[in-house]
């Protein structure tokens, strides 16, 4: 089918003159595509499969040997693993919600003729534009206990944000939000302009107060949207690794990335990292499939 | 119910003058429709009653209050608008509650209850109650966002243009409703159109708005009848009334273009259009009728069937003029046909102003 569709190469073009024809050059284009994809993407992640029901260890010489699912019983049963996964899980709820929180509220005050509001919605943009590492060493800078920024506007004196395990987690989730809040914005600003301002009339004209015109026009109305907002947000949170691992290094921020890592490349324990790799795989995949599901359903209503 | 009053109404966008000096006053229990063309102001009229803007100028009292600094919500009016704006993802049930649920009169369920059903029986939608608004059809839709103005009770109902998006068998059967409705309850409309069949089958009184002013204000007989000006004469009635240009010679109407005379039997205050005043003549097409002897020959130019009746378009020279005649009359496409005017129907308008001599007296 393909062929029929591109056969007309013009005959005056110079690749033509050099004799080659339109799949070549589709292949041309194609092929190094597909296998960049398959050297670091698809064979690592067959490979690491495999390695996952080994007890290989990169860091020496001795052959893998096959232990079927040992490396994901143990790992399943191991408590520590699930401490993480609990700190991860707090660290997720805490982030995303403080996200769609700031994200929707600024949204809410965006939505409005006000002066200068591209301007000011592009500046908002900015903290999701740099470089996690480049976040997280600025906020370890303004977290700093005897002369950060942070204790100083908020008169906290000396002030542990970082050193206090209580509070490193939330310490690396508001730096989470502050810089992906204005994605969540992005997203609902979005979904609220699309909202037919003669709904807003109509709901004016039928005498609804403005939090029952909020939840009952605006926030269904949204809600598609902020979920795939929350989606994403919440993958991405699951994930983290480099603002927690810059921040701080107490046991009791150790995200499950954070786990996977030195499991991986400070324990030398390759094979056994690479079924807590998959485990990680497989949970997000749930996760956010439970998350389709529920948006599939709101979009219905 | 209410009486509602503008004062001097003028309402600017930025440079643009949508509505200058508007006066209106519309009385309790009446049928009031705004006919204009679009951009005449009928919408911003509208939205300047329900409080959804503010005038740049002027008074707006509901009930001999005015309600310049009251929002929306304590106006207690209704408004239906053209595009039905129901609130999606809800049923029509929901919809129809919606008004009723809000903060500031809460009321108890079963009295809720009494007063959707009552509305949905009304307005015949009782087998779509449980059904979601995007699932309806148009007129469907419309009905709810009527029952959803209805079922508050409100003081004054706006509509704007509640039926222009139908087709038209729909319209003409909401039309009625619409009517009834309005009987039945007794309440104050205020009912916004460019259609004028609407405007004449449905008012008790017709406002004809052009370009932010408020042209002439009557009931539909003395609009169609005896319209201020030529704007009117052309917006209302369809085919609208014919225009001649002429003079008025000693008993007789004489048109400058073609030099055919009609005989006129001076009404009220043509006296002083005698002589070269120029002048136009408006005739209604049911008011020129074809006879054998009759003053004037034409060609017949179209004939258009409608069943009931025909209308012609009869070619005298250059000028067309539209004729309405019965439907069993026989002609056929350039037939040569003579006809006569109804002189007692004829409307004088000043050639140069374009107001009808009766009104500039």
């Amino acid at each position: 089918m393909a062929t029929a569709v591109m056969t007309t190469l013009d005959q005056r073009t110079r690749a033509a003159s050099r004799g080659m024809s339109d799949i070549s050059i589709r292949n041309l284009f194609i092929i190094p595509t597909i296998l960049f994809l398959i050297v670091f993407n698809i064979f690592p992640l067959l490979y690491s499969l495999y390695y996952s029901f080994t007890d290989f260890r990169a860091s020496t010489n001795a052959p893998a040997n096959f232990v079927g699912l040992q490396n994901y019983r143990e790992l399943l049963n191991d408590p520590f693993i699930w401490s993480n996964f609990a700190i991860t899980a707090q660290y997720v709820i805490v982030s995303v919600t403080g996200q769609v929180l700031v994200g929707f509220g600024v949204a809410m005050l965006l939505n409005r003729d006000i002066p200068f509001k591209g301007l000011i919605t592009t500046l908002l943009l900015l903290p999701m534009m740099l470089s996690m590492a480049v976040v997280g060493l600025f906020w370890k800078l303004l977290y700093d206990p005897s002369w950060g920024v942070i204790n100083y506007a908020l008169g906290l004196g000396n002030f542990e944000w970082l050193a206090n395990p209580k509070m490193a987690l939330y310490a690396v989730a508001i730096t989470d939000i502050w810089m992906w809040s204005p994605f969540v914005m992005l997203l609902s600003l979005a979904g609220l302009s699309a909202v037919p301002k003669h709904l807003y009339e109509a709901a004016a004209i039928d005498r609804a107060g403005s939090f029952y015109t909020f939840f009952r026009i605006t926030l269904p109305l949204v809600a598609p949207i902020l979920m795939i907002a929350i989606i994403f947000r919440t993958m991405e949170a699951f994930k983290t690794f480099d603002l927690a691992y810059i921040l701080t290094s107490q046991p009791t921020t150790e995200v499950i990335s954070i786990r996977l890592y030195k499991m991986a490349f400070q324990e030398w324990q390759t094979g056994r990292s690479c079924a807590l790799a998959y485990i990680v795989l497989i949970m997000v995949i749930a996760i956010t499939n439970i998350y389709v599901k529920y948006l599939n359903k709101v979009k219905e209503r | 119910m209410a009486h509602i009053q503008l004062k001097n109404i003028t309402k600017k966008f930025g440079a643009h003058t949508a509505l200058k000096g508007l006066d209106l006053e519309i009385q309790d229990g009446e049928f009031f429709v705004l006919l204009g063309q679009t951009g005449a102001g009928k919408t911003t009229t509208l939205r300047l009653i329900s409080g959804l803007e503010t005038p740049t100028e002027g008074d707006i009292l509901i009930d001999g209050v005015d309600v310049g600094p009251w929002g929306a919500a304590e106006r207690d009016v209704a408004l239906v608008l053209q595009q039905y704006s129901l609130y999606p993802r809800y049923t029509v049930r929901e919809n129809l509650e919606f008004p009723l649920k809000a903060k500031i009169r809460r009321l108890e369920r079963a009295e809720i209850d009494e007063r959707v059903n009552r509305v949905a029986k009304t307005l015949r939608i009782e087998h779509l109650l449980d059904r979601k608004t995007d699932r309806l059809s148009g007129g469907e839709m419309q009905r709810v966002s009527i029952g959803r103005a209805i079922v508050r009770k409100p003081r004054v109902f706006l509509m704007d243009e509640p039926l222009s998006a139908l087709d038209a068998k729909l319209r003409e059967a909401l039309r009625t409703e619409l009517k009834n409705l309005q009987v039945n309850l007794g309440a104050t409309f205020l009912f916004v159109t460019h259609d004028q069949i609407e405007a004449m089958s449905m008012g008790d009184k017709i406002g004809v708005l052009n370009e932010g002013h408020l042209v002439q204000v009557g009931t539909p007989n003395e609009i169609y009848n005896n319209p201020l000006n030529t704007f009117v004469a052309r917006s209302v009635g369809s085919p609208p009334m014919n225009l001649i240009e002429g003079e008025l010679r000693s008993g007789k109407a004489v048109m400058t273009q073609k030099n055919f005379e009609l005989p006129f039997t001076g009404a009220t205050g043509t006296s002083a259009a005698e002589g070269d005043r120029p002048l136009v003549f408006g005739i209604r097409p049911e008011d020129l009728h074809l006879e054998a002897g009759a003053p004037v020959e034409a060609k017949v130019h179209d004939v258009e069937n409608h069943g009931v009746e025909k209308i012609l378009t009869l070619r005298v020279g250059d000028i067309m003029l539209r004729a309405t005649v019965p439907a069993r009359t026989d002609v056929a496409l350039e037939d040569a046909v003579r006809f006569a005017w109804n002189p007692n129907k004829v409307v004088l308008f000043d050639r140069a102003s374009g107001v009808s001599l009766r009104h500039a007296g």
